[in-house]
């Protein structure tokens, strides 16, 4: 349980997720945001006002998902890193997973890495499809990966050490 | 005798802007501080920072502590003295302060306090063992030197630091064990230890360190469960592998100077030990001296960085300062103030904080203006 051990539960992200219809639309956000603490930039990095406004500073994030494009600009903003863009239309057997990146070095598009979920384990391979970096990313890159259709609510990390 | 209308002990968060904001207002300033650069705290925080728009959410730390020291140096209501520790204070108001080894009398009219916190550490089995340090110690070697404290970690304490250092010792190329807490529940944001976990570094809860062991350096250290009366349970010793051990357990405030002034001060287990009373502008029992930040009980950069805007007004107020704004920058940050500590995360510095404000219900009283302006 994530107050236990740091990994959100099934019922956690029953909570977040996108319906299936959303996500067979193209590219959504999904907020891992669980807990309510003193946070708000998401809700100003959203050009598109889809996520709600904030009564408060420590109310949870509330996305709404057919007013999200997928751009990914709360990713780069979310001091957690607790936002996930998800495409299933990527291709019939692969979805996109952009996820926020703090590491160095950074990996290469084409480049093979290792897919993480939720418990920092190994549950396969990803493709680098593209790295979003640069200066006005201050540090939280993006990187896209290519995993397996049924790994996209699974894969939230990389390692590159298995890099081939 | 350097005489001044404000001095402000430590420059971090609380302190740079405390200064802000009274040289905004006309004051004179005499920011002081025992390292030899501005920002406190905040120079070693690489990561991005929670809040709101307001105190700069999303930006890090070190990039704020940056911003605000550039601030204070461009203003020239304020002059800043580094490498500077203040040493004491006397009857007469008179701050003694050492720099270049050289002895300093400072006779400031008010006293900002913003001298921040200090870590705590644990008694265990061979914790002199060189190997064994804070979790302040490894973020100032890693992110302000850039020296690896050793190849592998253990951490002790799941709190916001934990979790950040572990955090920043793998973005440093450093591995981490594991995290163990004694507390049954990680003390950090979610959010942050979601981060670490997933970069591959377990939490352990209801754990804690049994005792590190090596013969001239720390080589490993053995951790063990504990029941729910935090008693540790036989036969669930774990060995970890490590040449680091971590201590993040916690921070204290740093108030020699209150208690040399004579401030009436109260333990509050809800803001990490001794703090001085104060009213809802900062002042404490002694008219003239403020407190501001991790100095007044332990909590967060953004809410240092409010109570230090909050301080810096009032002693400039005080001094017959003001501005057509003052009322509603005040009512502002008051606000802010609230509003930051309003959450579920935010109860225990609410209980800490009733036990030791004056006026206890904080509301937006609106003072009169003076009558020079
Ligand atoms: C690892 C870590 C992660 C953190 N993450 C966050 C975060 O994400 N968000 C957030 O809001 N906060 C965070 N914080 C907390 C934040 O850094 C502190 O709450 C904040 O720095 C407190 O500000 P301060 O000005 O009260 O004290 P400090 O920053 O500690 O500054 C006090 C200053 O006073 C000086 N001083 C002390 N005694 C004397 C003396 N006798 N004479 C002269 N100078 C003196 C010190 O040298 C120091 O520069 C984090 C802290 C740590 C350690
Ligand atoms: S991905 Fe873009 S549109 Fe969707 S919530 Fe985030 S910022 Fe808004
Ligand atoms: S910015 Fe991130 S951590 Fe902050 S509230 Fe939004 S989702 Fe949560």
């Amino acid at each position: 349980m994530l107050a236990e051990n740091g990994v959100p539960t099934i019922e956690d992200l029953a909570q977040v997720l996108p319906a299936p219809e959303r996500l067979a639309r193209g590219p959504v956000a999904i907020a891992e945001c669980f807990q309510e603490i003193p946070c708000d930039p998401c809700y100003h990095s959203c050009l598109r006002r889809a996520i709600a406004p904030f009564a408060d500073i420590n109310e949870r994030p509330r996305i709404d998902h057919e007013k999200c494009n997928g751009c990914g600009l709360c990713v780069n903003r979310c001091p957690g890193l607790a936002i996930f863009v998800v495409d299933q239309t990527y291709s019939d057997s692969e979805a996109l997973v952009k996820l926020p990146y703090e590491f160095l070095p950074l990996p290469k598009p084409g480049d093979i890495v290792s897919a993480i979920n939720r418990s920092g384990a190994a549950v396969g391979e990803a493709r680098v499809v593209k790295v979003q970096s640069g200066k006005q990313m201050d540090g939280t890159n993006i990187v896209w990966l290519a995993v397996p259709q049924d790994l996209s609510m699974e894969v939230r990390h990389f390692k590159m050490e298995e890099v081939r | 005798m350097i005489a001044c209308e404000i001095c402000v002990i430590g420059g971090g968060p609380a302190g740079l802007m405390a200064a802000l904001h009274a040289a905004s207002l006309g004051a004179s300033v005499v920011i002081i501080d025992r390292n030899d650069y501005l920002g406190g705290q905040l120079i070693k925080q690489t990561h991005r920072f929670f809040g709101s728009k307001e105190q700069r959410a999303s930006e890090r730390g070190v990039n704020i502590s940056r911003e605000l020291s550039f601030a204070v140096e461009e203003e020239e209501n304020i002059k800043v003295l580094t490498a500077a520790t203040a040493l004491g204070y006397y009857k007469d108001g008179v701050v003694t302060v050492e720099k270049d080894e050289r002895f300093l009398k400072i006779k400031p009219q008010k006293i900002i306090v913003a001298t921040g916190g200090a870590e705590k550490t644990l008694p265990f089995p061979n914790n002199d063992l060189p190997g064994v340090y804070g979790a302040g110690a490894v973020q100032t070697l890693v992110n302000v030197y850039g020296v690896k404290p050793g190849q592998r970690v253990l951490m002790v304490g799941a709190g916001n630091i934990g979790v950040i250092v572990s955090y920043q010792l793998l973005q440093a190329g450093v591995e981490v064990a594991g995290i163990v807490e004694a507390a049954p529940r990680i003390g950090a944001y979610w959010v942050h230890a979601a981060k670490v976990v997933r970069a591959g570094v377990p939490i352990y809860t209801r754990h804690t360190i049994k005792g590190a062991w090596g013969e001239k350096e720390v080589e490993g250290a053995t951790t063990v469960e504990l029941d729910d009366q935090w008693r540790p349970i036989p036969g669930t010793e774990k060995d970890f592998d490590v040449d680091v051990i971590c201590l993040s357990v916690g921070l204290s405030p740093l108030t020699e100077i209150l208690w040399q002034a004579g401030c009436a001060m109260k333990y509050v287990p809800e803001l990490s030990g001794y703090v001085p009373l104060r009213n809802v502008d900062m002042e404490t029992s002694v008219p003239g001296i403020y407190i501001a930040g991790d100095a007044g009980g332990i909590e967060e950069a953004s809410a240092a960085m409010m109570e230090g805007a909050l301080a810096g007004l009032s002693a400039a107020r005080a001094l017959g300062y003001s501005a057509s704004d003052f009322n509603s920058r005040r009512a502002n940050i008051l606000r802010e103030l609230e509003n930051l500590r309003s959450g579920p995360v935010g109860e225990k510095i609410r209980k800490g904080l009733k036990k030791v404000t004056l006026i206890e219900r904080q509301e937006f009283r609106v003072l009169p203006l003076s009558s020079n302006f």
